[in-house]
């Protein structure tokens, strides 16, 4: 057998710099469209090419960021939850419910040492996840449709605690985290970055994260090597949940009030920060990497169009061509990895 | 008999090949009208690939090939079917969400001017159809609902009721229950009376004598009989098919070969009542630690089942399985693999990861050994490089990705993970399948050497040379059950075939 098998394998063997560009084209076309905005904006604006503004940049992904770090895992795995943006604000909610508010405030809350809030609101995100995790595993709903219904859940939930009306107080921690900064640097970018590297370390270099790249790659394949699917999944929508929350929390201190609705922009958001990113949606390939170049990406975007005086109508427009863009490459590169592999 | 007429079918000498290996080798093929004919031959003998050229499956082949007469060209299985041609594959090719009146329709719904479907008409239409053919159903239920041979049978009648003139079936008789198969035959025989031209390929050698007027056996690519049914036997065609003398370069195992004395080591499973719906009924064996029982039986006769069974994929209805004296009911196959029982299926591709390189594919089911918390690549580097280099797969570079490595290869690889692990029972579905000769022969002595270690290893399989190959005892089974076991004693292909 040898001669012949060896001949064949050598053929297949893909070397050259051909091959090798197309099986990277998931990674190298977000850095370009990184690099081609950035540009167009330092051009076209002489206030958008400073150091302030790149804190602004910053700052303004960093609620993204977070939330994020957990999707990613989520659409690692090849699945989907619709319910981050309304966990973010549940959670957010929850926290600023269980502190004292001013007089003013005329909500019915229970207000808790911090620290207690704190958990208490983690509790809450994690129990909402755990949901989500059992849905899709135990059940067996979709996580598009599961996760749907969690979205009008959490939704729901922030309705009724706060019923319309408009929070403030936050435990302390949060406020700090949140809206505070320490040598000029905004502590909310430092926790956006410490969970995107803790998000990065896990999916590089522990054995779960391994995990969540088989089980993304070939779920069926991954269930005949005796791994435990039902559980990665579950553990990847909990993680998601938590993420949320966490974003949801430092949101609401960093916008400074806790209302309903106050998230709704955040879905889309982190969707397109994952998925401009390269992260496939097929599962399996891509990483925390990605998703930090795909919120660079938004983040310049949506600042830089700030910068250039445009309709603001229209920047809604030129953000939806982005995605599509992105989604378009995303598939393609998917299938130009499939002809180079088989 | 069918002497005199004109054939509404014809082939001669038909030439085809796949990527340099003949499938087929200078064969000639004539269907008479109102003739049901048999065609029988081992797995890869050339009768589904002559079956897809007849269906239009297969366009690139050399030979005559003619319809009525006239010489004709297919480029389609479109074509084949506006000349009257239709087939029923071996797999169910369904849909289960539709009605079965739509699925009996499927393609061709009756419509009114405005070209909307009526139900009602189509609906009564199916419902009659089905009646002709003993099947008493409702039209409007989900076809998915209904058990796999009834949907099996729908399929085939949906075929031969389509108004073709020549209808093929390949292996339409698996998933059917005797009366079931009884029902088909009495439809079959109305069909070929009223001057349809049938070919039928079954495994059942005794379903081909009962009900075909002409049988040809196929052997490596090439007809070596045709024969009147009712001047042949059972024993001849096996005979034909596996063929006397040197011809096969391989051992071809129709001699007799003795099995050995049962192994004495600890019993490792105990199958006990198994069964599952229609596929397993009452299975109750056992494997011990140091020997290979092979399990040997015709596509569809629930080895498929049995196999996910025991790795904790598929639940069954009822039965106890034992794992090392304690019951386990697995709820995942994750609690399968903790329980030491590995399972390779006869697809690569479904345990296999193409886009990750060779040594994550080796370390993937042992990684909670070899790491707490935290990856350690370097030690999976090691432990997947003296596996490639112990089963000497090529190309042996462990960071290349599986998809670039060879068929056999890849097989290498899919053993080569469950060898570190080592489980306690080891399950290979078709071990060798699509192999050849060298790398069979590799599988075969890594097969011995694990079982020298003292691993239980149950090999199921569809080839009679697989189990010969490797097996100390055999298992047959037959229509979800266990029908013979072997041991101790002689065995070859044909007492195998005989017995399934």
């Amino acid at each position: 057998m040898a001669s012949s098998e060896t001949a064949l394998a050598a053929d297949r063997k893909p070397r050259g710099i051909g091959p090798f560009l197309r099986s990277q084209m998931r990674n190298i076309a977000p850095f370009l469209t990184l690099i081609f905005l950035s540009l167009f904006f330092a051009f076209a604006s002489p206030s958008f090419a400073t150091l302030d503004n790149l804190g602004n940049i910053l700052t303004q992904v960093s609620v993204t960021g977070i939330i994020a770090v957990g999707l990613t895992f989520v659409i690692l795995c090849a699945e989907i939850d619709l319910s981050i943006a309304s966990i973010a604000n549940v959670t957010g909610i929850a926290v600023a419910y269980f502190t004292l508010q001013e007089s003013y405030v005329n909500i019915a809350n229970v207000p808790m040492p911090g620290a207690v809030a704190i958990l208490l609101a983690i509790l809450l995100c994690a129990l909402l996840g755990l949901v989500n995790a059992l849905g899709l595993t135990v059940i067996g709903i979709p996580s598009f449709i599961m996760t749907l219904a969690m979205m009008q859940i959490a939704a729901g939930i922030s309705a009724l605690l706060v019923r319309g009306q408009i929070a403030y107080k936050v435990p302390s921690l949060i406020s700090t985290l949140g809206s505070g900064s320490i040598g000029g640097i905004p502590w909310i970018v430092i926790v956006a970055a410490i969970m995107l590297l803790a998000g990065h370390l896990v999916l590089t270099y522990t054995r779960f994260g391994r995990y969540v790249y088989m089980v993304g790659g070939n779920r069926e394949a991954a269930e005949y090597s005796g791994l435990n699917v039902k559980l990665i999944l579950g553990a990847v929508m909990v993680i998601s949940a938590v993420c949320s929350g966490i974003g949801g929390m430092l949101g609401v201190a960093h916008f400074g009030s806790a209302q309903q609705n106050e998230f709704d922009t955040y879905l889309l958001d982190s969707i397109a920060a994952v998925v401009v990113g390269g992260t496939s949606l097929f599962g399996g390939r891509g990483g925390i990497g990605n998703t930090i170049v795909g919120l660079f990406v938004l983040g310049v975007l949506n600042n830089g169009l700030d910068h250039v005086n445009i309709d603001s109508f229209l920047k809604i427009l030129i953000r939806g061509l982005i995605l599509l863009a992105a989604l378009v490459i995303n598939v393609y590169a998917q299938r130009l990895r499939e002809q180079t592999a088989d | 008999m069918p002497e005199g007429r004109s054939p509404i079918l014809e082939l001669q000498g038909i030439t085809k090949s796949f990527g340099g290996v003949e499938a087929l080798r200078g064969v000639d093929f004539a269907l008479l009208p109102g003739e049901i004919h048999g065609l029988v031959g081992e797995n890869g003998a050339g009768k589904s690939t002559l079956m897809k050229i007849i269906a239009g499956v297969h366009t690139d082949f050399s030979g005559r090939f003619l319809v009525n007469g006239q010489e004709t060209r297919f480029r389609s299985a479109r074509d084949a079917h506006a000349a009257g041609i239709a087939m029923v594959h071996q797999e169910l090719s369904v849909a289960p969400d539709l009605t079965v009146a739509e699925n009996v329709f499927l393609g061709n719904q009756p419509t009114n001017r405005l070209g909307i479907v009526q139900w009602r008409r189509m609906a009564r239409e199916a419902g009659e159809q089905l009646a002709r053919f003993g099947i008493d159903v409702d039209p409007m239920s989900r076809l998915g609902d209904l058990p796999i041979g009834l949907q099996q049978l729908i399929e085939i009648a949906r075929v031969l009721f389509s108004g073709a003139r020549i209808v093929i079936l390949d292996e339409p008789t698996s998933a059917l229950s005797p009366p079931e198969v009884e029902r088909l035959f009495t439809t079959l025989r109305r069909l070929r009376n009223e001057g349809t031209g049938i070919v039928f390929i079954s495994h059942f050698i005794e379903d081909i004598l009962r009900v075909s007027d002409t049988v040809t056996v196929f052997r490596n690519g090439r007809k070596v009989a045709e024969t009147a049914s009712s001047a042949t036997t059972k024993g001849a065609l096996i005979e034909a098919m596996i063929g006397r003398g040197g011809e096969a370069l391989e051992h071809s195992y129709t001699d007799d070969l003795s099995l050995p004395k049962p192994s004495d080591g600890p019993v490792v499973l105990k199958v006990d009542q198994l069964s599952l719906a229609r596929s397993l009924r009452d299975i109750s064996f056992e494997a011990r630690a140091g020997e290979v029982l092979g399990v040997y039986g015709f596509m569809g006769c629930g080895q498929q089942e049995l196999s996910r069974i025991l790795f904790g994929k598929l639940k069954p209805d009822g039965g106890t399985l034992i794992v090392d004296g304690a019951p386990k009911t697995f709820a995942s196959t994750a609690a399968a693999r903790r329980a030491g029982v590995a399972l390779v299926p006869e697809s690569r591709r479904a345990m296999l990861f193409h886009q990750e390189p060779v040594y994550k594919n080796v370390s993937i089911s042992i990684l909670d050994r070899i790491s707490a918390l935290l990856l350690k690549p370097a030690r999976e580097r090691e432990i997947a490089q003296r596996q490639v280099e112990q089963l000497q797969i090529r190309p042996p570079v462990v960071g290349l990705d599986l998809g670039m490595l060879s068929g056999g290869n890849q097989q290498k690889v899919a053993l080569a993970r469950w060898l570190t692990y080592p489980p306690k029972l080891l399950v290979l579905c078709e071990p060798t399948r699509g192999m050849d000769v060298g790398a069979k022969n590799d599988v075969i002595n890594i097969v011995r050497d694990l079982r020298a270690k003292g691993l239980a290893i149950i090999v199921l399989s569809t080839e009679p040379e697989t189990v010969l190959s490797l097996a100390d005892r055999i298992l047959v089974l037959k229509r979800g059950t266990l029908v013979r076991e072997f041991k101790n004693e002689p065995v070859s292909k044909d007492r195998l075939l005989e017995a399934a």
